[in-house]
C-alpha cells in the first residue's frame, strides 16, 4: 500500500485485492456506496444478487467449491440481517467467509437512524469473530485479520460492520503495529503421544471403522484418508458433510451414516470395536439417539475445535488438530493390516439392505440416476428436504469438493444461490442443483442474477406441489395429517424460468427426464428443470426407535 | 456445582457481551461476575461465579475459549484460590442501637466509610461467607440500600496466567 492519503473505502477494496479475492456477491445500498464507488474502478468481479441472503450463501457456494474464502456485501440495516440466515449457515457448517456490511455514520449509531442495526451484536453467536470499525486506519488490518481467522482453525464465517463516514475518511496508510492475537492459537499438529495411542489402538481393532466429517475436505485431507483407510484396510462410512470426504464408490466405502444413513453404515457403527472420526462434530443427524451410540467402540476423536471433543460422544483418545497433519501422522505409523472378516460382514449386510429407489418413473432416484449417467464429474448441490437425502444416497460423488449442501442449519434455499456461488468458483465444472419446490420457491429470484451475470447452473426442481420431509414426519409422527405441507396453487418452474431468461424445461414423463437433462446441460445458460414427480415418495432408510439398528427401509 | 471461573482477555469493546453471551445461551445463569484491568496493559480479567453440570460448563469454558479476544478461560478451585467480596450497607442507625451495631462493625471488621446524622455506610470485605455473615449480623438493622461486587478469586502460590 502507497503512502498516499486514501478513503477507508479505497483501502477496503486495495486490501480485499491485495488478499486475492476475484469475486464479491453483495447487493448495494446507501451506507455501502462508497465502496462500490472504488470497487467500479477495481478488477474484483461484484455479483450482483436479488436478495442479500443469496449473496451470504453464494459466498459460500463459492467458498466449498473452491476451498477459498467467499466474500459477501450488504448494506446497514435490512441488508446486514438479510444476511443472517446465510451467516448462520456458514457457521454451522464452518464455511469461511469474509462479510462487510455498511453501518451508519459514528455520530448517529444508537440514534435509531435509519437503516441502523446493531448487526455486530446479532451476529455474535453465529459468526466466528466480527469487527465495528472506529477508524478508517483500521481497515487493512482487520480485513487481514478477518481472512486470516475465517480461514484458519475451525473455519467460519467473520463479519467487517464499517460505518459509511469510516469509508469515507482520508488518512494515511502506515505500517503500524498491531498486537498479535495472543487469543487465537489453533492446534494445528497432533500431539505425537496421542498419534501413537491411536496407531495402537487401530492395530488392535478387529472391527475398525473410520467416519468421514466435514473437516476432511475442510482441510483439503480426502486424499490422505484414502491413503490411511487402504493401508489399514479400515471401512469408512460419512456424515452428509463428510460425502465428498471420501470417494463414494471406493469398495471401503459404505455410505452415509446417521438418521437417514444406510443400514451397513449403522450397523458398522453400532459394531465397530474402533472408531477414527475424522473432522466430525458427531450432530445429532449423524448419531441418532446418543445413549446408543457405538455402544461397543472405543472413539478416536480427531478434530481441529477442541470444544468438539466429548461435546456429544465421549472420546477415548482425543486428538486436536488439523485433518490433514494428523492424517499424515496416522497414515505414516499406522501398519498394513488386512480386515476380512469385518469387510465380508459390512459387504453381506450392504448385499441385503440395498437401496430400494425404483429406476423407473419420475421419481427422484431414477432421475438422479440418469443425471449421473449423463454428466461427468459434477459438482452437486442441494436445497434442503427429501431430495437432499435422496442426492446423498442416490448420486455417488468421487472427486473432492463435489458435494454442497447445507448440512447443520439446514436452510431451504440454499441451493440455488450456492450452486450460483460454485459456478463462479469453478466455471470449468458442471454444477447442477438438486432442489425440491419448496426450497426453490425460497431464493429463485437469483436465477434472475444468474441469467444477468451469465453464470450457467443447472436446476433440477423436484416437484411433488409439496413439502416433502414435512409431509414424510407428518406420515410417521403425526397421523397422516398433512397441515400446512401442500402449497395449493401450482407454480410453472420452467415458465418462471423463462420468464427470468433462464432454459426453463418441464418432465412429465419418463422418456423426457433425459433429453431435458441434456438440453439444459448444453443451453450454455442457466437452465432449470420442473421435474412433476409421479410419486413423492418417503426417503429411507429412517432410523424410527432409541438405536440407529431400528429403522425403516 | 457451583463454579468459580476466571477469564484473561483483551480488554474491548463487547467482550462482555460476547462472554455473557455465551452463559445465557446454554442457560446457565451468572450469579455473580465482576471484571477490572489486571497488572497486564490493555487486558482484563472477569471472574464469573456460576451454577451447572460439570460437563455442559466444561464445554462452556471450552466455548468462551475459543472468542478470539479470549487469552485464557479457567475453572478456579476453592481451595486453591483466595477469594473475595466487597459490600456496602446504607443502615439507618437508632441513637440506642449505636453501640451494639459498633459492636457488630468491629466484630465482622466492617469499616464505617460515610456518617451524617443517622446515616451510615459500612463497607465490608470478606470471602463469600463472611460477607454472607456480615449480612446476616446486620438485618436485625434497618438497612435502607445495601450492594454486593461480585467475587474476585486469585489462586495461591507463584502461578501467573500470562507473563508481561
Amino acid at each position: 500500500m502507497g503512502k498516499a492519503k486514501m478513503s477507508g473505502a479505497k483501502a477496503l477494496v486495495r486490501t480485499l485485492e491485495s488478499q486475492g479475492v476475484e469475486v464479491i456477491f453483495g447487493y448495494p445500498g446507501g451506507a455501502t456506496l462508497p465502496i462500490y464507488d472504488e470497487l467500479a474502478k477495481s478488477s474484483i468481479r461484484h455479483v450482483l444478487t436479488r436478495h442479500e441472503q443469496g449473496a451470504a450463501h453464494m459466498a459460500d457456494g463459492y467458498s466449498r467449491a473452491t476451498g477459498k474464502t467467499g466474500v459477501c456485501m450488504a448494506t446497514s440495516g435490512p441488508g446486514a440481517t438479510n444476511l443472517v440466515t446465510g451467516l448462520a449457515n456458514a457457521y454451522m457448517d464452518s464455511s469461511p467467509l469474509v462479510a462487510i456490511t455498511g453501518q451508519v455514520p459514528r455520530p448517529m449509531i444508537g440514534n435509531d437512524a435509519f437503516q441502523e442495526v446493531d448487526i455486530t451484536g446479532i451476529t455474535i453467536p453465529i459468526t466466528k469473530h466480527n469487527y465495528l470499525l472506529q477508524k478508517a486506519s483500521e481497515i487493512p488490518h482487520s480485513l487481514q485479520e478477518a481472512f486470516y481467522l475465517a480461514s484458519t482453525g475451525r473455519k467460519g464465517p467473520v463479519l467487517l460492520d464499517i460505518p459509511k463516514d469510516v469509508q469515507l475518511e482520508i488518512f494515511s496508510p502506515h505500517q503500524a503495529k498491531y498486537p498479535a492475537l495472543e487469543g487465537y492459537r489453533p492446534t494445528v499438529a497432533g500431539h505425537p503421544g496421542q498419534i501413537k495411542r491411536a496407531v495402537t489402538l487401530l492395530k488392535s481393532a478387529q472391527k475398525p471403522l473410520i467416519i468421514a466429517g466435514g473437516g476432511v475436505s475442510l482441510a483439503s485431507a480426502r486424499d490422505l484418508l484414502v491413503r490411511l483407510a487402504e493401508k489399514a484396510d479400515i471401512p469408512v462410512v460419512y456424515t452428509l458433510m463428510g460425502k465428498a470426504s471420501f470417494p463414494n464408490s471406493h469398495s471401503l466405502c459404505f455410505g452415509l451414516m446417521g438418521y437417514h444413513g444406510r443400514i451397513e453404515a449403522n450397523h458398522a457403527i453400532s459394531n465397530a470395536d474402533v472408531i477414527l472420526a475424522v473432522g466430525t462434530r458427531f450432530g445429532d443427524r449423524s448419531t441418532g439417539p446418543l445413549a446408543t451410540f457405538a455402544t461397543q467402540a472405543k472413539i478416536i476423536h480427531t478434530d481441529i475445535d477442541p470444544a468438539e471433543i466429548s461435546k456429544n460422544v465421549p472420546s477415548y483418545i482425543p486428538i486436536v488438530g488439523d485433518a490433514g497433519q494428523v492424517l499424515e501422522q496416522l497414515v505414516e505409523l499406522v501398519p498394513e493390516q488386512k480386515h476380512d472378516q469385518w469387510m465380508l460382514e459390512l459387504r453381506e449386510t450392504a448385499e441385503r439392505h440395498p437401496l430400494k429407489g425404483k429406476s423407473s418413473g419420475v421419481i427422484i432416484p431414477n432421475i438422479l440416476r440418469i443425471l449421473k449417467s449423463l454428466v461427468q464429474d459434477p459438482i452437486i448441490v442441494t436445497d434442503v428436504g427429501r431430495h437432499q437425502i435422496f442426492t446423498a444416497h442416490y448420486f455417488p460423488v468421487d472427486s473432492s469438493h463435489s458435494f454442497v449442501t447445507s448440512g447443520g442449519l439446514g436452510t431451504m434455499g440454499f441451493g440455488v444461490p450456492a450452486a450460483i456461488g460454485a459456478k463462479v468458483g469453478r466455471p470449468d465444472r458442471p454444477v447442477i442443483d438438486i432442489a425440491g419446490d419448496g426450497s426453490f420457491m425460497m431464493t429463485c429470484q437469483e436465477v434472475a442474477a444468474a441469467v444477468a451475470e451469465d453464470i450457467p447452473i443447472v436446476v433440477l426442481v423436484m416437484n411433488d406441489y409439496c413439502l416433502g420431509m414435512i409431509k414424510q414426519l407428518q406420515d410417521a409422527s403425526y397421523g397422516r395429517r398433512y397441515e400446512a405441507c401442500k402449497f395449493g396453487r401450482n407454480v410453472d418452474f420452467a415458465r418462471l424460468a423463462e420468464s427470468m431468461g433462464a432454459a426453463g424445461f418441464k418432465v412429465t414423463r419418463e422418456d423426457e427426464i433425459a433429453p431435458a437433462i441434456e438440453k439444459s446441460l448444453a443451453a450454455g445458460r442457466t437452465a432449470v428443470v420442473d421435474c412433476v414427480l409421479d410419486d413423492p415418495g418417503n426417503v429411507y432408510p429412517m432410523v424410527t426407535g432409541s438405536s440407529l439398528l431400528e429403522y425403516v427401509e | 456445582m457451583r463454579h468459580t471461573i476466571s477469564i484473561l482477555c483483551d480488554d474491548t469493546p463487547g467482550v462482555m457481551t460476547r462472554v455473557s453471551g455465551l452463559f445465557s445461551r446454554r442457560g446457565f445463569n451468572i450469579e455473580s461476575l465482576s471484571v477490572g484491568h489486571t497488572e497486564l496493559p490493555g487486558k482484563s480479567r472477569f471472574t464469573i461465579v456460576t451454577t451447572g453440570d460439570d460437563a455442559v460448563l466444561e464445554q462452556v469454558r471450552k466455548q468462551l475459549q475459543k472468542l478470539v479476544h479470549v487469552i485464557k478461560a479457567w475453572d478456579i478451585k476453592q481451595n486453591e484460590a483466595v477469594e473475595r467480596e466487597h459490600a456496602l450497607l446504607k443502615i439507618e442507625v437508632e441513637d440506642k442501637r449505636r453501640a451494639e451495631l459498633l459492636q457488630i462493625v468491629t466484630a465482622v471488621q466492617a469499616r464505617i466509610v460515610d456518617s451524617s446524622a443517622s446515616i451510615w455506610i459500612l463497607e465490608v470485605t470478606g470471602d463469600t461467607g463472611s460477607v454472607d455473615n456480615a449480612f446476616n449480623l446486620f438485618k436485625d438493622y434497618h438497612i435502607l440500600e445495601s450492594i454486593r461486587t461480585g467475587k474476585i478469586a486469585l489462586e495461591r502460590g507463584p502461578s501467573r496466567v500470562m507473563k508481561k
